[in-house]
């Protein structure tokens, strides 16, 4: 067993780990973060995605110990403090871009990192790029993509506040 | 995947020290394809060592050399100004591995060492005739790869950094695996004032090779034109539910083409 | 806050917490003293099992305990029951082999429950399993189905002869063989349907308890209908009566079929719940998934339609194989039968039918109903051929589809294999997806594609298909082996806010916000107000759960019935309150009136009345306002429609791009127009993935190939068209009360056969007649490589 001390959602914790014990199992099992979901074990589907330093990463794809000293954001960590949903989140709602809701997480979570990541704007075509390592079964995508640039403006009009 | 213990060192030569120390022991680098190995229970390392920690990442010029840390993630070779407008093709390849939570982690170093036979960097290394740096040796792309899964790295041998020499032109193409999107077949091409040199991954049972037909013809007339005839023979190349060796062999052609064709 | 009752696009309740990171799935729970299961699966095909030694792995750091099927037959538990039993031609019952919990003394295919270990930690069982020694003998193996029928191949089952569970025919062999005989020309196709397997993205799980004290016994699975479960579990395998056995089915993450299944893990953590007094979980891994949740599909048919000289069907005549796998999964031998045949007249007036379907064992896992289930591979089947017959005759395909159509004023139509279409209008969803997807410009777009060296394809197909499963009646007479029925309670509380009790279940259909818009329309209760519960045995009544489309137009038919019944005792409740004639009481948006008076009270007033019955008619009426209903339908529902794609193939990968796809289907009384656009836009990803990505591929020797994401093609986001248009021009069904005919399949059956469709006619100058899915570049490169010349010349793509 070792230590690590990362940062989850603001708040930071120091937990035991194995060697091999991953991110998402340390998210889901011993933080009881349980919004990080895990829907494959090849690194393709997404439903892991969280923010380690702001970039989306599989946490299914991360040992534990390599998180030492990270600052780590969640799916639960993405709403204000009083409930208010982030953009990303509220387009989702509106643009009806999720059904079962298993891949939400994980999706939100990239389209998040791919929409602060250009500022520029995005295409169509560039968002379902960006959404490559993401699979949804339900939706057929096109809602995502619909939410997603919807909540482009948005984020960034935020950003700019 | 079974319990290891995990080291992370804060230099060079205490990563070399345990890797060579312990012949059970591996080095992780972004851990993009090696995480999922351990998690089949591919691998049963008794210590892996994190190589985060050395100091290893980082993109310089230096007149016609781009050097590459061996710990530079896919996403920031990317998206480097340099690389993008030096050499384009490798800021396009890189913008094409695996995802970009992927990229994100994902370093140069460890697709290099990992010689994934369907992996996109081999290809340009080798195009562009680079040289992987050691912690103890240069060794010059032509003599690092050494069939599928295998390098000239010796045991606890470390990449720091590659070397890359910045051509006149170049480009990659890649035909996706739909399932894993892997390349099926990879083409980089490199337009040097010297020659044409091009590498393909993804296509043959030895891993990455150099498609000396072709450089011939490129570099007497760098051209799609100038190779539409070759044919590649199949023998040697891989076959599965994907795509048979013929189907590859015939791509080979087609996004050889496209390459030069982006290149040019 | 605008109207949120039938017909408005609320957006979903349940979004909240999934956006949130709080949704409750099965893996999420956890039970104090959780141990965990780890299931040895064998990594043959089929073999005998010679010796299990379990010491070493029973010994190892953390174990509990190491079941096999030894202990399984010990223990007395039962086979994994079929739900379906279909009769032979000469009336005599399939063959029903057992199908054990764990296997004993054979392996059938690869992935086929050995034993089971179960430890403190996963991985410690994980690592446990590794040491398992168990010693097989291989046999040989058949994986496909033309192999597994051909004389002296291995048998999967001893004393099945042939593989074959059933042969089974439906209509007059004679009859039509008789037309066929002197029809002006017959046009032959033989075609496969693709094997494919569901990947809901959430993988199966299940959690077994068992309370001490009370004795009674807990499951917590990823299950589309926990009562189900409950029933096949307690009553068949583990003999646990129904009040000592509680099954929750909490967020489920997608099912599409693949969740409907009585699964040998719920009945193992289950049975060692209560054996170890411990609570056990078991997880799977996708790959696990890949060769342990029952796949979809998997058909080989030869199709036949007789013609006049104008074109008109005379007869259709079919030979199918349908691959039921290694055992016989709930609804496995109802999908090529009930599910399949009996839709092969499709949108057309063809007069006399006959299919002949042999089911067939093989060493592979078992088949059964995947989105949509028998009705795409019947649509297929037919739309396919019509091309053919169009191709053929030189008729144009839209002209020989609407001269075949079922007018709009014969229904009810008798179809002659056994359905009775109750509504629709198939030149009305024809026409309008012809002008959405701009059918008359699109020479206009191939020649523009052509330039860039494109060949360009557009493909269109018109369907019908049976939802809404299903009048018991019907169903049992045709071999199953429960009622089709629907529950529903509405419990209006004291203050009058409302909780629904439903026997649907909702993992992505968006039950919480439709079925509280019933509610809304019929109670005229705020939706805020509004509650659905479903998903757990213990607090709903009953229920057969959600699959066939059915949850709206049978659960939300019961929930009619059950307000309905809300609504009368409301009225007297109200009649005696304003002291009134029963029979002079209205009810409308949430108040009762007297009619031709001012006087009134709310469903609230009403409601506290039934609860604090102070002045209340104790002597005639039970005090409480709690109704439920159970609602089993009469008919099958029809939804249909006409799906039209629109592809571009490159010449020199083969590569095929989906450019645009136009979906106008007729689904009846839409709910929620947003929640059912969803649906669609889904079940076509489903279906472009079918025709031009997904394969589950075996070797000849039954090893599964794709058994991974790194092998078996899922869409992604950018191999679905941006320009993908969803429509609804609809008929009301006639027999429910609301009209409803459902959604959650249409995309799924009318989708493939028109991506296909598509890429023939993109292929025409290279002669091409017809190709099997999935239409992937390899395949693709193949034909036109081995077309003869066609004189068109690819430009390069990249210039």
């Amino acid at each position: 067993m070792a230590q690590v001390t990362l940062t989850v959602n603001g708040k930071q914790h120091t937990v035991e780990v194995e060697g091999r014990t991953l991110l998402v199992e340390l998210l889901r099992e011993k933080l009881g973060l349980t919004g990080t979901h895990i829907g494959c074990d090849t690194s393709q589907c997404g439903a892991c995605v969280v923010h380690i330093d702001g970039m989306s990463v599989k946490s299914c794809t991360q040992l534990a110990l390599q998180a030492d000293g990270a600052n780590i954001l969640t799916i639960e960590g993405l709403a204000e403090a009083d409930g208010t949903l982030h953009p990303m989140q509220e387009m989702f709602r509106e643009h009806h871009a999720l059904q079962c809701g298993f891949c939400t997480p994980g999706m939100v979570m990239t389209a998040v990192d791919l929409v602060q990541s250009h500022p520029e704007g995005l295409s169509e075509k560039e968002i379902r790029e960006g959404l490559e390592g993401n699979l949804c079964r339900c939706t057929g995508y096109h809602n995502i993509v619909k939410a997603i640039a919807a909540a482009h403006p948005l984020m960034h009009a935020q950003a700019a506040e | 995947m079974y319990d290891f213990a995990y080291q992370k060192p804060g230099s060079l030569a205490d990563a070399v020290s345990v890797l060579s120390g312990d012949m059970e022991a591996k080095a992780l680098a972004g851990g993009q394809t090696f995480i999922p190995v351990l998690k089949q229970r591919l691998n049963k390392p008794s210590t892996v060592v994190d190589l985060a920690g050395l100091g290893l990442s980082g993109i310089t010029v230096s007149g016609d050399v781009i050097t590459i840390g061996a710990m530079t993630r896919h996403a920031d070779i990317a998206s480097n100004a340099d690389i993008k407008a030096k050499i384009p093709g490798l800021a396009h390849q890189a913008s094409l591995i695996g995802d970009e939570a992927v990229r994100h982690r994902g370093t140069m170093g460890g697709s290099l060492a990992n010689n994934d036979p369907a992996a996109c960097y081999p290809s340009a290394l080798l195009a562009l005739g680079g040289t992987i740096k050691t912690d103890r040796r240069t060794i010059a792309a032509d003599d690092f790869f050494q069939g599928m899964f295998t390098t000239a790295l010796d045991q606890g041998e470390i990449i720091t950094s590659i070397d890359l020499p910045i051509p006149e032109k170049s480009a990659y193409e890649k035909f996706r695996n739909p399932a894993s999107r892997y390349a099926i077949v990879g083409v980089f091409v490199a337009k040097f004032a010297s020659g044409v040199r091009l590498a393909i991954t993804g296509a043959s049972q030895g891993g990455v090779f150099r498609h000396t037909e072709m450089e011939k013809a490129l570099s007497a007339n760098f051209a799609p034109d100038a190779i539409a005839g070759i044919v590649t023979p199949a023998d040697g190349l891989n076959g599965d539910i994907h795509a048979s060796a013929e189907y590859r062999a015939h791509l080979i052609g087609v996004i050889s083409k496209r390459a030069v064709a982006k290149a040019a | 806050m605008g109207y949120q009752g039938i017909g408005a696009s609320v957006r979903r309740k349940e979004d909240l917490r999934f956006l949130s990171g709080k949704g409750n799935y099965t893996d999420d729970i956890n039970r104090p003293g959780q141990l965990y299961a780890v299931i040895k699966r064998s990594d043959r095909p089929h073999a005998t099992i010679d010796s299990i030694d379990i010491a070493a792995a029973s010994a190892a750091p953390g174990v509990v305990k190491v079941f096999t099927g030894a202990d399984i037959v010990e223990a007395g538990l039962g086979g994994i029951p079929c739900g379906w039993q279909i009769h032979n031609i000469d009336g005599t019952p399939m063959a029903e082999p057992m199908h054990p919990v764990l296997a004993v003394g054979k392996v059938r295919h690869v992935g086929d429950p050995v034993a089971v270990v179960i430890a403190e930690s996963r991985q410690d069982a994980k690592n446990a399993a590794e040491l398992l020694d168990i010693a097989y003998t291989d046999m040989s193996a058949v994986a496909n189905l033309t192999d597994a029928v051909k004389p002296g191949a291995v048998e999967v089952h001893d004393g099945v002869g042939g593989n074959i569970c059933y042969d089974w025919a439906i209509g007059d062999k004679a009859i039509v063989d008789g037309v066929f005989a002197n029809a002006h020309k017959v046009v032959k196709l033989d075609l496969t349907n693709n094997r494919l397997i569901p990947n809901a993205m959430e993988p199966r799980v299940a959690l077994g308890d068992f309370d001490t004290s009370s004795g009674d016994w807990t499951l917590y699975t990823t299950s589309q209908n926990p009562h189900v479960i409950r029933l096949l579990m307690g009553a068949f395998v583990l003999h646990i009566p129904e009040n000592k056995l509680r099954v929750v089915a909490p967020d489920v993450g997608g099912g599409f079929g693949s969740k409907i299944y009585h699964y040998a893990e719920e009945a193992i953590v289950t049975w060692a719940a209560g054996k170890l007094r411990r609570p056990v979980k078991w997880t799977a891994d996708r790959s696990e998934s890949f060769m342990s949740d029952a796949h979809g599909r998997d058909h080989v048919s030869t199709a036949e339609m007789a013609i006049d000289k104008e074109g008109h069907f005379l007869g259709l005549r079919i030979t199918t194989l349908a691959n039921m796998g290694a055992y016989l999964s709930t609804f496995a031998p109802a999908v090529p039968t009930y599910l399949y045949a009996t839709l092969l007249a499709g949108v057309y007036k063809t007069p006399v039918i006959y299919c002949n379907v042999k089911a067939v064992f093989t060493n592979t896992v078992p088949v059964d109903a995947y989105r949509g289930a028998g009705r795409p591979e019947a649509t297929y089947l037919l739309e396919r051929l019509v091309d053919v017959i169009a191709l053929e005759t030189g008729i144009d395909k839209v002209e020989l589809r609407r001269k075949n159509f079922i007018g709009v004023d014969a229904f009810p139509y008798q179809t002659p294999v056994a359905l009775q279409y109750d509504s629709g209008d198939y030149q009305t969803t024809l026409k309008v997806a012809l002008k959405n997807a701009d059918w008359d410009g699109f020479e206009a777009r191939r020649a523009e594609a052509k330039k860039r060296g494109k060949l360009r394809g557009i493909g269109i197909s018109t369907y019908v298909e049976a939802c809404g499963i299903a009048p018991s009646a019907v169903v049992g007479s045709l071999g199953a082996r429960a009622g089709l029925y629907e529950v529903a309670e509405i419990r209006v509380h004291p203050t009058g806010s409302v909780t629904v009790f439903t026997g649907t279940h909702s993992h992505g259909q968006g039950h919480e916000t439709t079925f509280a818009q019933l509610v809304v329309d019929q109670l005229g209760v705020p939706f805020d107000q509004i509650e659905i519960v479903h998903g757990d045995t213990a607090k709903i009544p009953f229920g057969m759960g959600t699959y066939g489309s059915r949850s709206l137009p049978v659960g939300g038919s019961a929930m009619v019935k059950a307000m309905d019944k809300v609504i009368a005792k409301g009225k007297k409740i109200a009649a005696h309150l304003m002291e009134a004639a029963v029979e002079d009481i209205e009810f409308k948006d949430n108040t009762f009136t007297v009619a031709g008076t001012d006087k009134s009270k709310t469903l609230t007033d009403i409601s506290l009345a039934a609860y604090v019955p102070h002045n209340y008619p104790i002597e005639e009426l039970e005090p409480g306002l709690d109704e439920t209903a159970f609602y089993d339908p009469k008919n099958f529902t029809f939804p249909g429609g006409c799906h039209i794609a629109e592809v571009e193939i490159d010449p020199e990968t083969g590569v095929v791009e989906m450019v645009g796809f136009t979906a106008v289907d007729d689904v009846g009384r839409v709910v929620n127009p947003m929640i059912v656009e969803g649906q669609v836009q889904g079940g076509v990803a489903q279906g472009i993935g079918q025709a031009l990505m997904e394969a589950c591929t075996y070797d000849s020797d039954g090893q599964l190939l794709s058994g991974s994401y790194m092998d078996y093609a899922m869409p992604r986001a950018n191999d679905i068209p941006g320009s993908l248009s969803v429509a609804t021009e609809n008929t009301l069904c006639t027999h429910n009360p609301l009209g409803s005919k459902g959604c959650g399949e249409v995309g799924a059956i009318g989708s493939p056969p028109a991506v296909i469709n598509a890429v023939v006619d993109a292929l025409k100058e290279y002669g091409v007649r017809h190709l099997d899915m999935p239409a992937t570049g390899a395949k693709l490169w193949s034909i036109i490589q081995a077309a003869p010349s066609s004189g068109h010349t690819p430009a390069m793509a990249a210039e």
